[in-house]
């Protein structure tokens, strides 16, 4: 038995292939991406190294700073609204009848292309057309906003429409994992005297712990390389007011064709999102063993 | 204990009434009432641009911009779709996202499926090492490898080949898809697989005539959660992918859209036949989406 379940040719006929894919398709990608930011180079001609060039470009690049403040922003929002969704599935998993229909009815809009979301959200935006627009024209507001077209807003137009986007699934994993909960623990709690609140707070809450941990991951890491609803729905203007990492490095490398530097962001990219991956989960680690 | 709890909760439930004066109860069912409320009104927030979209998408411009948003369209403009379809390449986006999404989707879920068992279920050195090569791919945003797999795919002749986007959609699927495998595959009894080698069985005969069919649920969840990734994907389409013919859906109605830009009605229509088949595959399967997507995070 353990000599069949270890035939080595076997092994490797069952391995390699996703192996392979998954090496030549992520794992050099990333590693020629930190070469090629050492590169002078527009995609086509002959690469021309030029050391640390670019990464020094792109610590005095203040469009750079600009995009990467933009992407921390809306970092900063995704971690704050959890909370909101949070209590949302608190509500949700007490005892509420249709509450599978309600999250799923919430998860629509996660299922969708970000372009098609982008595509409807601009027409929701519209300045003349809008759905918005027309409802605050009809109660008769004056002033009404560029949603889109107004640098000191568009940033938060673009997370209502993340929010949008996203709300169903962070509350489908938080619904899930207090559907996980033993009833027993929070019946005997019930049976202490503790309130609603005091059993979300102590009980439930510590209790999910690990997976606020991982959505946590999920939003910040999600909003640094947030890219296509962006990309679609103002290209990163007016005037850089909505340009993102992401969108930046795009347009450096496909638009102004300028690789090297591109890589030189991409790399930055990834560095970032694996340094806060990991600073994440050390935070959230050394918490938890104060707590047991 | 279970019994003792029983008890406990009966007896409880049987105080309620004189413990809590009806003042109390009141007070109860009006926050039960609030919290009701709030949870409809996001269910509301959530399907109501859709509906609006789906009304506009029935609808010509004098009817879109002088009717209030949530008005019925008087007489259905279903010529609206009819238009978009037979006019644009709308019918070439929509078979070019079927066919590679299928040819990526029946790829990745067999593939993962060679690893998880040979990870779960063989004996050999280096299966952590493996698995956590597939695990830390998880993390890696595709922003960073976008620039190299351009010039790779360039050196290796593969630019405006839908090859490009189905080898890397399966890359990029592997590891979430391992993920979700996995819980099951540690689940499946030893007993099988040792009767089975018993009576003479190879590997390749029991991995693919007992293990595969008893993960045929698990591998239905991971088959769709990666055909909604797939069917929406755009960043590599847009940038791999230069003609028409290739294009899938996501990058030809941008493209589309780009020429109605005016056309409300003709814009609502395309936006409709691009998440028509996720919407209905959602009416059909929800519980299995909803399940993939729990599995596919929380496990994380």
């Amino acid at each position: 038995m353990d000599k069949v379940m270890s035939d080595k040719k076997i092994i490797a006929l069952y391995v390699l292939p996703a192996l392979v894919v998954i090496m030549t398709l992520v794992y050099s990608p990333i590693v020629m991406t930190g070469y090629y930011g050492l590169m002078k180079w527009d995609g086509i001609g002959k690469m021309e190294f030029i050391g640390l060039a670019n990464y020094t470009r792109l610590l005095s690049d203040s469009m750079f700073w600009q995009s990467a403040y933009h992407s921390f922003l809306l970092a900063v929002f995704s971690v704050i609204s959890l909370g909101g969704y949070l209590l949302i599935s608190l509500i949700l998993a007490g005892k509420i009848k249709g509450a599978n229909l309600l999250r799923k009815i919430y998860l629509i809009p996660m299922l969708l292309s970000s372009v098609a979301i982008a595509q409807l959200w601009l027409r929701i935006y519209h300045p003349t057309n809008g759905v918005i627009n027309s409802v605050l024209t009809s109660l008769g507001t004056e002033n009404i906003p560029l949603w889109l077209a107004d640098p000191d807003i568009v940033l938060y137009s673009i997370f209502i429409a993340i929010i949008w986007q996203y709300a169903g699934f962070y509350i489908l994993i938080y619904y899930a994992a207090l559907k996980n909960i033993p009833e027993s623990l929070i019946e005997a709690a019930r049976i202490d005297g503790a309130t609603p609140w005091q059993i979300a707070y102590k009980i439930k809450i510590p209790l999910i712990a690990n997976v606020i941990k991982v959505t946590i991951v999920l939003a910040v890491v999600g909003s640094l390389k947030y890219f296509d609803l962006i990309y679609v729905m103002t290209n990163g203007g007016p005037n850089g007011a909505s340009e993102v990492m992401a969108s930046y490095m795009y347009k450096q490398a496909f638009r102004t064709y300028d690789f090297g530097y591109g890589s030189a962001i991409g790399f930055f990219l990834l560095l970032i999102c694996l340094v806060v991956t990991w600073v994440i989960r050390k935070l959230t680690a050394s918490e938890e063993e104060i707590q047991y | 204990m279970k019994s003792v709890i029983e008890n406990r909760k009966t007896t409880l439930t049987a105080n309620k009434p004189t413990l809590r004066s009806s003042k109390h109860s009141l007070w109860q069912r009006l926050t039960k009432g609030m919290l009701y409320a709030v949870l409809i009104l996001l269910a509301i927030i959530q399907i109501f641009p859709l509906v609006w979209l789906l009304f506009f998408s029935l609808k010509n411009n004098q009817e879109v911009f002088n009717t209030p948003p949530l008005s019925f369209p008087t007489s259905p403009k279903w010529e609206n779709y009819v238009k978009v379809w037979t006019e644009g390449n709308i019918g070439t986006y929509f078979f070019n996202s079927v066919w590679i999404t299928v040819v990526a989707v029946v790829i990745t879920v067999l593939l993962a499926s060679f690893v998880t068992f040979a990870i779960t279920r063989m004996k050999w050195k280096y299966k952590n090492f493996v698995l956590g090569l597939f695990m830390v791919g998880l993390m890696i945003p595709v922003h960073s490898t976008l620039i190299p797999l351009f010039s790779f795919f360039v050196k290796v002749n593969l630019m405006d080949n839908p090859l490009s986007i189905i080898l890397t959609y399966i890359a990029f699927n592997l590891p979430l898809t391992i993920m979700i495998l996995l819980g099951f595959y540690y689940a499946l009894p030893r007993e099988i697989e040792e009767a089975a080698i018993m009576d003479g069985c190879s590997i390749h005969r029991m991995f693919f005539k007992i293990i595969l069919p008893m993960t045929a649920p698990v591998m239905a969840t991971t088959a769709i959660i990666n055909m909604i990734y797939n069917w929406n994907e755009f960043v590599f389409v847009n940038t791999f992918i230069s003609s028409d013919k290739y294009k899938t859906l996501t990058v030809g109605i941008q493209n589309f859209i780009g020429q109605y830009s005016t056309d409300w009605g003709a814009i609502g229509a395309t936006l409709m036949i691009s998440i028509l088949p996720i919407l209905l595959a959602f009416f059909v399967l929800s519980n299995r989406i909803v399940e993939g997507i729990t599995s596919g995070s929380v496990k994380g």
